[in-house]
């Protein structure tokens, strides 16, 4: 891990702890409903916090964005070149296709700058401990730039004997 | 802290909203899902289930016993439903006429037991009394100045007085007078109120701008505590005399409770109670100590928050070398019969937010927390 990228994960981790203080909260405007609060367009802005917007550089943030029972998560992943960005989109893509299987991911990231988004409900705090839903963000975070960077590394290595595969019918 | 006598109910698997013991701490009520389980607590080493309430169609939010053992719980259907105990031991239900569109979020009994109120989210309080006429119980609503869900009330001890707060960030402090079944001679001399307390009055507001979880009266310091989201515990008077302290942790705290004149304790969702104390004399309000938070070192790490710092260097550590952090553990299991546990663990009882406290006695504090029930 290189030294900036800590204290970047530290600040992640330390606002997420703050965030993910959720209580089970039925609706006030919708009757018998128990909803995220955070991804209904509503009056009652008193249950929604303040987000916090995490950025280590125009291509790494982290938007956090709390209410009284749910939290969203985004994160936009390092996207150096096209050959990333269409790594990330395939990536991402292949997870939020699973996305019930992984409980907290969101389908869809909630726009377009930001490759993936994870919601958190009061549910899921109370069915899993908050620290290792801590852990796993973090985790992913460092762990999806590694599985990027593999294959990038990967795809090139692929790239390159194709390529030498192909011209060598061409040298005489 | 580890010297802390705690005594564990391991009850249910589900989150536990809210629980309450009887007058003589023998029978004890706790939310689960959509039921109340009513455990004989008689023998602390082998709770027994007695009962289980199960009339509520959604998650039941709060449970409270009357002086007289008649239990009160409300829930996310717009209910709250009073059960009577009868001879053989089974509860006779009694649905309230609450006449709120919106869930129940929180119930109180008065100390008498004639009346308890009930806060919702659909910003009305319903203070419901037993109607003689007509057999069944009946409320009055408190609607002024409620602008966002109740999350938390409480009874003074004169049985009118009733402290309310929520998701505005507001308390509010109201007179529940019903005509008929309180006296004017409760509130002589209180000094909440000028003389006259007509049923839904607003006494006294508290603005703390962020979501108030908790609420408890001190009656004889006629002192109100509350605990809110920005991790602070407040201790406010008629007088608007105000003292603060914030959890040192950083993380708010669900539930406080008065144990003495000198001494709160505290719990949320960093998962173990805090103790703090309070001087009347002075009016401050400081943090004393942790309860329940084991610190060991070399076995099990700590995640929280305030260790956070040795968890980081331990990564760094093990960064530089994976192999050695390997090494050590094998050497921990070779030398010393170590196996480290579950690497972040919490050093607590409690492994998950806790949700409410009650009282027991002098010395002695219950918890409900979102994964078991314990007491300490």
């Amino acid at each position: 891990m290189s030294q900036s990228l800590k204290p970047y994960l530290t600040a992640v981790r330390y606002s997420l702890t703050a965030a993910l203080n959720l209580s089970n909260f039925s609706s006030q405007e919708v009757e018998r409903h128990n909803r995220p609060e955070i991804e209904v367009a509503h009056q009652s802005m008193e249950l929604l916090l303040n987000p916090m917007h995490i950025s280590r550089n125009e291509h790494e943030q982290v938007l956090i964005e709390p209410s009284v029972n749910s939290v969203r998560v985004s994160i936009k992943v390092k996207q150096s070149d096209e050959i990333e960005e269409i790594l990330v989109h395939k990536f991402t893509r292949f997870l939020e296709q699973r996305a019930e299987n992984f409980y907290i991911l969101r389908r869809v990231p909630i726009n377009n700058n930001y490759s993936i988004s994870f919601l958190i409900t009061n549910q899921h705090t109370e069915t899993m401990k908050v620290n290792k839903l801590v852990d796993f963000i973090i985790e992913f975070m460092e762990e999806v730039d590694k599985e990027i960077s593999e294959m990038k590394l990967f795809l090139n290595a692929r790239a390159r004997f194709v390529a030498e595969a192909y011209l060598s019918e061409f040298v005489y | 802290m580890s010297k802390d006598a705690v005594n564990v109910f391991k009850l249910v698997k589900t989150p536990i909203y809210s629980h309450c013991f009887n007058h003589d701490n023998s029978v004890l009520a706790i939310t689960t899902e959509n039921n109340v389980l009513i455990f004989n607590v008689s023998q602390p080493s082998k709770p027994q289930l007695i009962a289980t309430l199960a009339d509520h169609d959604k998650t039941v939010t709060a449970v409270d016993i009357s002086v007289h053992g008649r239990i009160v719980t409300c829930s996310q259907d717009r209910n709250a439903i009073v059960w009577e105990p009868l001879s053989d031991g089974s509860y006779k239900p009694t649905l309230v006429l609450l006449r709120i569109n919106r869930a129940a979020t929180s119930a109180k009994w008065a100390p008498n037991g004639f009346k308890f109120a009930c806060g919702s989210s659909a910003r009305i309080v319903a203070v419901c009394y037993y109607e003689h006429e007509n057999d069944w119980w009946v409320s009055k609503h408190i609607k002024s100045e409620i602008k966002s869900s109740i999350t938390s009330l409480d009874w003074h001890d004169n049985g009118v007085v009733l402290a309310c707060g929520g998701t505005e960030g507001i308390v509010n402090v109201y007179s529940g007078f019903i005509k008929g079944l309180d006296k004017k001679e409760q509130v002589m001399n209180s000094p909440w109120g000028e003389g006259k307390y007509p049923f839904g009055l607003l006494l006294k507001q508290f603005y703390q701008g962020s979501w108030i979880h908790g609420i408890k009266f001190n009656a004889s310091l006629e002192k109100l505590a509350f605990v809110s989201h920005d991790a602070r515990l407040t201790i406010a008077d008629a007088q608007n005399n105000i003292a603060t302290v914030s959890n040192p942790s950083g993380l708010p705290l669900n539930d406080i409770v008065w144990v003495s004149d000198s001494k709160l304790v505290g719990a949320g969702f960093d998962c173990h109670p805090v103790e703090f104390s309070y001087d009347p004399n002075a009016g401050a309000v400081k943090f004393s100590k942790n309860i329940d938070k084991i610190v060991q070192s070399g076995v099990a790490k700590n995640i929280s928050l305030d260790n956070f710092d040795n968890e980081d260097d331990d990564q760094e550590n093990g960064q530089q070398t994976f192999g050695i952090s390997a090494l050590r553990k094998f050497k921990d299991m070779d030398l010393k019969g170590k196996v480290s546990v579950v690497d972040n663990e919490l050093g607590t009882t409690h492994q998950n937010t806790i949700t409410q406290l009650r009282v027991l006695n002098n010395s002695t504090v219950s918890s409900s927390g979102l994964d078991v029930c314990f007491f300490h």
